[in-house]
């Protein structure tokens, strides 16, 4: 599909996409590491589960859950705070970390009910 | 739960008034839908109604009696004999713990409520907080007016109704009010995209998973919104935080029921909702990167993307399909491909076929069960589509979708219902919208209607909201559009106290003086008779919902009432039974019965049953059923390795009551058959006719479940020849003994009758002189024609008896002792 230069299509690809990123507020890139450090804790397991089998699956499966679900809630919380999206001009930042805060306590309660 | 929605409708221009009026209006509505509900105890009692919920009720009463912890691992002795069942781990319990809980609250308030009170009234008060979701949910897509209409609507309709009469204690009850209240959420997060509505969402995404196992219709048709949603370009970040959380912390919510478990990960009904989920986070960055990027370096990342996706994508779905493939059914449960597949439950499982509730409805219960809504259905659907918004593509795909499994099976026509209501709502709040602001806007102007398009479509309009009916009339206030806004009040009246609040509701618009334009304007007298018209109508539906409410749908069906030329007869056999088998029968006897009456044996007679309404295991149940359809030697062999020392049957030829066992046999043959290939219908059938006349096959004729029912029936009738009232013919075979059985009990109206199993003979010869007697049969040989006098006279007493003894407190001994004394003269 990307016929003959796709290298340098890449490169530059690369290159916008990196200058673009980089315009962003540094609060969005601290919630983009936290987001990208919770997916690699799933892989980790996902990979572990991988080698020693699921036998405690609730365990393996709220261990996996519970990174996903920190990341997309995450992803939430910075959808909200973004200041370029327009959506969400009546919740303040303020408002959008309780919120935050409050389903993440809501999902660990679930999840360390799970754990068994 | 709905306060905090009526604390802010004040969004229209109404101000305080408004919200105070509909506030008011909401409690009304609540008190309509629970009160519309009592007929039940009214006209019979307060007793908890059918099959299903005395299996609840008797759960509650654990629940009440040995707390929470001893319920979830509550392992019950008493059914499924020898198998047992583990109730706690195979139960929904959001109905028991959300009864047990009011019944517990009440009692920590000194109001001393019984736990049979707490079941009978719940279903009631649940409708009430489903009727003020509805409001809410309906209020999300077209604002109050609609919400208002749509509460009062399904405050009564029949459909619900039938599932929540007072003592229809079942998990229904609270179900349709979590399925409502869940989308009202999802609804609330997708319009404000808050993070908070989505935990609310996931909370009531789980009292609903707790509640019933149609929560995988909204873990179905929430993904399909979202798709839908993407597909038609409808993406937006609010979708994402009301589906993405939704997804993550139901999923772990569901799994924490026990009876779900891993289910929740590991079916194919969720499969959908994981797929959804990733394709969202898919989508998700694709529009971040589309925003960050120019077209062009986005052009250049999504063929990059595409290359890279596809092999990604095509390993993902045959890791799905591998998946799917090894779990067992692949991985569909009987239930759920019954409802993708109609025929497939009647073609491979004959236990779900052989449920009344899982055919599919025909077209009169349509009419009988949403009555007028299903006129109005079509005209919300327009309503739906003219500004066409993220709230009403969701309510319209519910509705789509609804159709559809109502239509499979009418148990779902329950899940139809609320849709039904919140498009009618919609529509009739729109066309009342419309035609009050034309009547309001000449008796403000006289002069001839202002706006030079108001001519043209005035007479199309006109001519045809006159001759045709009002139904019509809804359909083409559809078309125009109306701005909604202020006119809650308005709309809203009509509807709660019809005619003679109609004038003082347009007083009130007028004073409010709407500088509001119609954009267009229908001729005042085509605008006043579609009004009346559209009243009309709308108390025909409440008419009929009352008549329904009252006649049709509250008979518990454990006591039974005929009217005749000579008054009301009432038929409490089941009753009288079970209180027979709890006061003459030891404590730990095994009572073998078809599966229909198991929960209402251990729950009444408290005794220990072969197979319940649960329907668990197959097997087990066609051993009943081939029991029941062997000859009488072969069916005692059966029982007695099942150690069962009492057989009861239902049998109807006497009074004509139609749903007894003879009219299920077939049900049993063919369940028997399906495990035991000896037993064949067609050795029950004479030339492809079921029949029980002189005409019926031997088998039939000589098997346990003819026996049983027609025992002495010949004797009984006043001719002697055996008339059954029920299939309108003479019995085939009169006269008959019983080798292995004997008859112990039958009740009043003969329509249930017990027989004991007699012991194996070589070992207890001589030893049989302790026998139970027959009671009434004695008595019957010596004067037949005071046989009815005695009869009568002694299920009065006992009812009386009874009335005044709790269930548990009479001693067998003395109850036996009573009716001797009784019946010595």
């Amino acid at each position: 599909m990307a016929g003959g230069g796709t290298t340098s299509d890449v490169r530059s690809l690369v290159s916008s996409l990196r200058s673009a990123y980089a315009a962003t507020p540094v609060k969005l890139k601290i919630i983009d590491v936290y987001v990208l450090y919770a997916l690699t804790t799933a892989l980790v397991q996902v990979v572990y589960m991988g080698f020693v089998g699921s036998f405690p699956f609730n365990a393996f499966l709220s261990g996996v859950l519970s990174c996903v679900g920190t990341a997309v809630l995450a992803v939430c919380l910075r959808m909200q705070v973004n200041k370029e999206n327009k959506e969400f001009r009546d919740i303040a930042p303020e408002r959008a970390f309780a919120d935050f805060v409050l389903c993440n306590v809501v999902l660990h309660l679930v999840i360390m009910n799970f754990l068994g | 739960m709905t306060a905090a929605e009526v604390a802010s409708p004040s969004s229209g221009r109404g101000g305080a008034f408004a919200s105070i009026l509909s506030i008011g209006t909401l409690l009304l509505i609540g008190i309509l839908a629970f009160s519309i509900r009592l007929f039940s105890v009214i006209k019979y009692e307060s007793v908890i109604h059918e099959f299903d919920p005395y299996f609840n009720y008797r759960v509650t009463q654990y629940l009440s009696k040995a707390g929470i912890y001893e319920f979830w691992n509550w392992f019950d002795d008493r059914t499924w004999y020898p198998l047992g069942r583990v109730i706690g781990g195979t139960v929904y319990p959001g109905l028991t713990l959300t009864a047990g809980t009011m019944w517990w609250v009440a009692n920590a308030l000194n109001i001393p409520l019984s736990v049979e009170t707490a079941c009978v009234f719940t279903a009631p008060v649940f409708s009430a907080f489903a009727a003020w979701s509805t409001y809410a949910l309906t209020k999300e897509v077209k604002g109050i007016g609609a919400g208002l209409t749509a509460a009062a609507l399904i405050a009564m309709v029949p459909s619900y109704i039938s599932r929540s009469v007072a003592g229809s204690y079942d998990n229904e009850g609270v179900a349709i009010f979590a399925l409502v209240f869940t989308f009202y959420l999802y609804l609330k997060t997708l319009n404000t995209g808050s993070l908070f509505y989505a935990t609310l969402n996931a909370l009531a995404y789980f009292y609903m998973v707790c509640s019933w196992g149609g929560y995988t219709f909204i873990i179905n048709l929430i993904p399909m919104h979202v798709l839908l949603c993407i597909v038609t370009g409808r993406y937006s970040s609010r979708l994402y935080i009301a589906y993405s959380p939704l997804v993550i912390l139901g999923t772990l919510l569901a799994a924490l029921v026990p009876v779900v478990g891993f289910n929740a990960v590991m079916t194919s009904e969720h499969f959908a909702s994981f797929l959804v989920f990733v394709i969202l986070q898919v989508v998700a960055i694709v529009y971040y990167t589309k925003r960050i990027l120019t077209p062009k370096a986005f052009r250049v990342a999504v063929a990059v993307v595409l290359t890279v996706g596809t092999i990604v994508a095509l390993t993902l779905i045959a890791v799905l399909i591998a998946l799917v493939a090894t779990s067992p059914t692949k991985g569909w449960s009987g239930r759920s491909l019954s409802l993708l597949d109609p025929t497939y439950a009647s073609k491979y499982i004959p236990i779900i076929a052989s449920v009344s509730e899982h055919q599919p409805p025909t077209w009169p219960s349509y009419f009988m069960d949403i009555n007028i809504l299903a006129f109005l259905v079509p005209a919300g659907v327009i309503a739906c589509f003219l500004p066409l918004s993220d709230s009403s593509t969701f309510v319209v795909l519910y509705l789509v979708t609804a159709v559809y499994f109502s239509g499979v099976m009418v148990r779902l026509m329950l899940v139809f219902a609320p849709a039904a209501c919140i498009m009618s709502g919609i529509a009739l709040s729109e066309a009342f919208g419309t035609l009050t602001l034309s009547v309001k806007y000449q008796i403000e102007l006289p002069d001839p209607p202002t706006g030079p398009v108001a001519p043209v479509d005035q007479t199309a309009a006109g001519a045809t909201s006159e001759t045709s009916a009002s139904a019509t009339a809804a359909d083409l206030a559809k078309d125009k559009s109306v701005s909604e806004k202020g006119k809650e009040t308005l709309r809203e009246r009509p509807k709660r106290s019809r005619k003679k609040e109609k004038e003082s509701a347009e007083k009130s618009v007028v004073k409010k003086a709407p500088k509001k334009k119609a954009s267009k304007v229908l001729p005042f007298e085509a605008s006043a008779v579609a009004i009346v018209l559209l009243l009309l109508l709308v108390s025909f539906y409440v008419i009929h919902c009352v008549w329904a409410a009252a006649e049709a749908y509250s008979a518990p069906s454990i006591v039974l009432t005929s009217h005749t030329a000579d008054g009301m007869h009432v038929f409490d056999d089941f009753r009288e039974a079970y209180a027979w088998l709890s006061h003459n029968t030891e404590e730990n006897d095994k009572v073998a019965s078809w599966w229909d009456y198991g929960y209402q044996t251990t729950a009444m007679a408290n005794r220990t049953v072969i197979v319940d309404n649960n329907t668990w295991n197959n097997t087990h149940i066609a051993t009943v059923g081939m029991a029941m359809s062997s000859p009488e030697r072969q069916a005692w062999e059966i029982y007695q390795t099942l150690d069962v020392k009492y057989v009861f049957v239902i049998f109807g030829g006497l009074v004509g009551y139609p749903s007894d066992d003879i009219n299920k046999f077939l049900w049993m043959v063919r369940i028997g058959g399906g495990v035991f290939p000896h037993i064949k219908e067609a050795d029950y059938l004479r030339d492809g006719q079921y029949r029980i006349d002189a005409q019926a096959t031997p088998t039939m004729l000589n098997s346990l479940m003819y026996k049983l029912s027609y025992y002495r029936f010949a004797e009984a009738t006043m001719d002697g020849k055996g008339y059954d009232r029920v299939r309108r013919t003479e019995i085939g075979k009169k006269s008959f003994k019983l080798t292995h059985f004997e008859e112990v009990f039958t009740t009043h109206h003969w329509m249930v009758r017990i027989y004991k199993l007699k012991p194996p003979k070589n070992r207890f010869r001589g030893k049989n002189k302790r026998r139970t007697k027959p009671m009434i049969t004695d008595r019957r040989n010596e004067d037949p024609p005071y046989l009815w006098l005695t009869t009568l006279y002694r299920s009065v007493e006992v009812k009386c008896y009874l009335a005044k003894v709790p269930f548990g407190d009479v001693d067998g001994r003395q109850l036996e002792s009573f009716w001797r004394h009784k019946y010595r003269n």
